[in-house]
């Protein structure tokens, strides 16, 4: 079955001062699917996502994008073919209100964006859209709060809720859940199956009840290498995989 | 149900909207109409020359504000622009002949020119990198303004005539140069009150906010700061050029690393990232100073003891501190 790969490295490796931190990863991510990636404390899942969406430009390997090469592209440029991040620490506009950290995400297709000598209000129309995505995420009800305001479940949620007014083609989560509470980590996990309707989504996430509920394909990434790879039953079967992860305390 | 009401969603009570909610539309209409007629007045009852100073330093402050306040760059090579623009206006007045209102133009034009060079070659960098670089960048700036032979070293370019505005208007007389001061004054700052409430203030925010978030949203960050950069330059060159007919002098403390030091002391002291703050600022160190040379104080280590004082008292700056306190006995 060859599939249909929207995303796809070969020999993908970073070197940090001869450290290396992830070395010759070749992943594959079906289109349409949630893909997890998974390991334990500095595995190297966080720098594949730099990687992939530029903000660290690889030592050696390639990266495709629909067939594209995108290696060497800029990590604004990433966004625009469609692959938008969350970060491990949320990030969001903290001095923004929480409606205007959802709006600069919805602002750039209007080309607006350099006229410094429009008004501001001329981005009130994007305010409908705005809410529900706010909406969506639980958020309603926030949005003249300021984002530094929010606890931090809330924050992450909306991180999301920005990511998603890109409709992205694909999404990568860097632990979405982590500090999150039980209710929201239940309707996280929620939104984030509706809205991988029609997207791919590759997920870090530490959370191992989350990846087996969600994800279709799972990655697991040690030391900087892949060491399994498929469903959540195969890889929780594999000896390597527990041995790795009961090395470094846990469970 | 989930049909909400959207408008009243908009704005809770007792938030904050666009991070400066406190003066909001008919009470900040009615402050700046008053400040308006203080400052037309106010020639009747201060010395023309003293308020023009302030002026000219209140836009060199709102400008440098513009990039520390809204985009999060410390730009420690400010002077260049200013006293580069300085040199420009004075002699092209001067030397050249041209009306004034060309002399500040072509200084400002020249500011935007320098304001892109340094721009493209500090933009990448982060923090105090950026700042070195401005500051070595416009220490070359000074080297030129010593070495060349237009600029006349130690000297400066003095006696600049101030010629006739549009080539009618006298600037020789007070009160003419006093409100062609404050138009220009007024400009510079309601074009920078556009720029930070406009779709192009939203993204230079957000950059100053997170930038790796921006980037990660699709802004060309390094675009929007340069484009910022420029811009605060500019304002910075029309500041510079306009103070240069005023006064009728060029010299080398215009484009010194005290000069870009005192800038950002101002701007510190008002209140970074408020509109107002720099013009307090400004208004504050400028009175400072004429008040103190008249005495036999130093300074220098009067005006640095009461910054010292002052951040270490209200971190937020003057403007910044007393936004806080109304906010905080509203909500
Ligand atoms: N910029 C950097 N410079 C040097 N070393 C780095 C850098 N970024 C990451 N590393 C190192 O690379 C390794 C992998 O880090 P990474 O953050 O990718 O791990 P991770 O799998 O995301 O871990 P966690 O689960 O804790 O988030 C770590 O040993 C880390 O110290
Ligand atoms: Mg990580």
């Amino acid at each position: 079955m060859a599939g249909d790969a929207i995303l796809e490295t070969n020999g993908l490796t970073k070197e940090f001062r001869g450290f290396v931190a992830v070395r010759n990863v070749d992943l594959r991510v079906e289109r349409g699917t949630i893909h997890a990636l998974i390991g334990p404390n500095g595995a190297g899942k966080t720098t594949v996502f730099n990687l992939l969406t530029k903000f660290l430009q690889p030592t050696s390997g390639r990266i495709l994008y629909n067939g594209q090469d995108i290696t060497r592209i800029k990590p604004a440029d990433v966004a625009r073919l469609g692959i938008v991040r969350s970060f491990q620490i949320s990030a969001v506009f903290p001095h923004l209100t929480v409606l205007e950290n959802v709006r600069v995400a919805l602002q750039r297709p209007l080309g607006n964006s350099f006229h410094f000598w429009e008004s501001e209000s001329r981005l009130n129309r994007l305010n409908g859209r705005a809410e529900e995505l706010l909406e969506d995420v639980g958020l309603s009800g926030y949005a003249g709060h300021l984002a530094v305001e929010l606890p931090y479940g809330r924050k992450r949620a909306l991180e999301i809720a920005t990511t998603l007014a890109l409709d992205p083609d694909m999404m990568l989560l860097d632990e979405p859940m982590a500090g999150m509470g039980h209710e929201d980590i239940g309707r996280i996990a929620e939104l984030i199956r509706r809205v991988a309707a029609k997207r791919t989504i590759l997920m870090v996430e530490h959370n191992l009840s989350v990846v087996a509920d969600l994800s279709d394909r799972i990655t697991v990434l040690a030391r900087g290498e892949i060491l399994a790879e498929g469903s959540y039953a195969e890889v929780s079967r594999d000896a390597r995989v527990m041995e790795a992860y009961m090395g470094t305390g846990h469970a | 149900m989930t049909t909400h009401t959207q408008t009243a969603q908009n704005k809770p009570p007792g938030s904050v909207t666009g991070g400066e909610g406190l003066l909001t539309g008919p009470v900040r209409t009615v402050l700046a109409a008053v400040l308006l007629v203080l400052l037309l007045a106010a020639p009747f009852a201060l010395y023309p020359v003293f308020l023009m100073k302030v002026l000219c330093f209140a836009l060199f402050a709102c400008a440098f504000n513009l990039l520390i306040g809204f985009v999060g760059l410390l730009s420690f090579g400010h002077a260049a622009f200013f006293g580069g623009a300085a040199y420009i206006s004075a002699h092209t007045v001067k030397v050249w002949g041209v009306t004034p209102e060309i002399g500040i133009l072509l200084g400002t034009a020249f500011a935007a020119a320098l304001g892109m060079v340094f721009g493209l070659l500090a933009i990448r960098r982060q923090g105090i990198y950026f700042a070195m670089i401005t500051l070595a960048l416009a220490q070359m700036i000074f080297f030129l303004a010593l070495q060349m032979p237009f600029t006349g070293g130690e000297d400066g370019i003095q006696a600049v005539p101030r010629g006739r505005l549009f080539g009618v208007i006298d600037l020789t007389s007070p009160l003419a140069m006093y409100y062609t001061v404050l138009a220009i004054a007024v400009l510079g700052f309601l074009i920078i009150w556009r720029t930070v409430h406009s779709p192009f203030g939203q993204v230079l925010k957000a950059i100053r906010e997170n930038e790796p978030r921006a980037i990660s949203l699709g802004y060309r960050t390094e675009q929007y700061k340069l484009a910022a950069f420029v811009m605060s330059a500019a304002l910075a060159g029309l500041a510079g050029a306009t103070k240069a007919i005023v006064f009728q002098l060029a010299t080398l403390t215009d484009v010194s690393w005290q000069m870009s030091g005192e800038v950002v002391l101002m701007t510190l002291l008002g209140g970074m990232g408020t509109l107002f703050g720099p013009v307090v600022g400004a208004a504050l160190v400028v009175t400072l100073q004429n008040y103190l040379a008249a005495t036999n104080l130093p300074v220098t280590v009067v005006i640095g003891a009461i910054f010292v004082v002052c951040v270490l008292v209200f971190r937020r700056g003057i403007v910044g501190e007393l936004t806080r306190i109304l906010k905080g006995s509203r909500g």
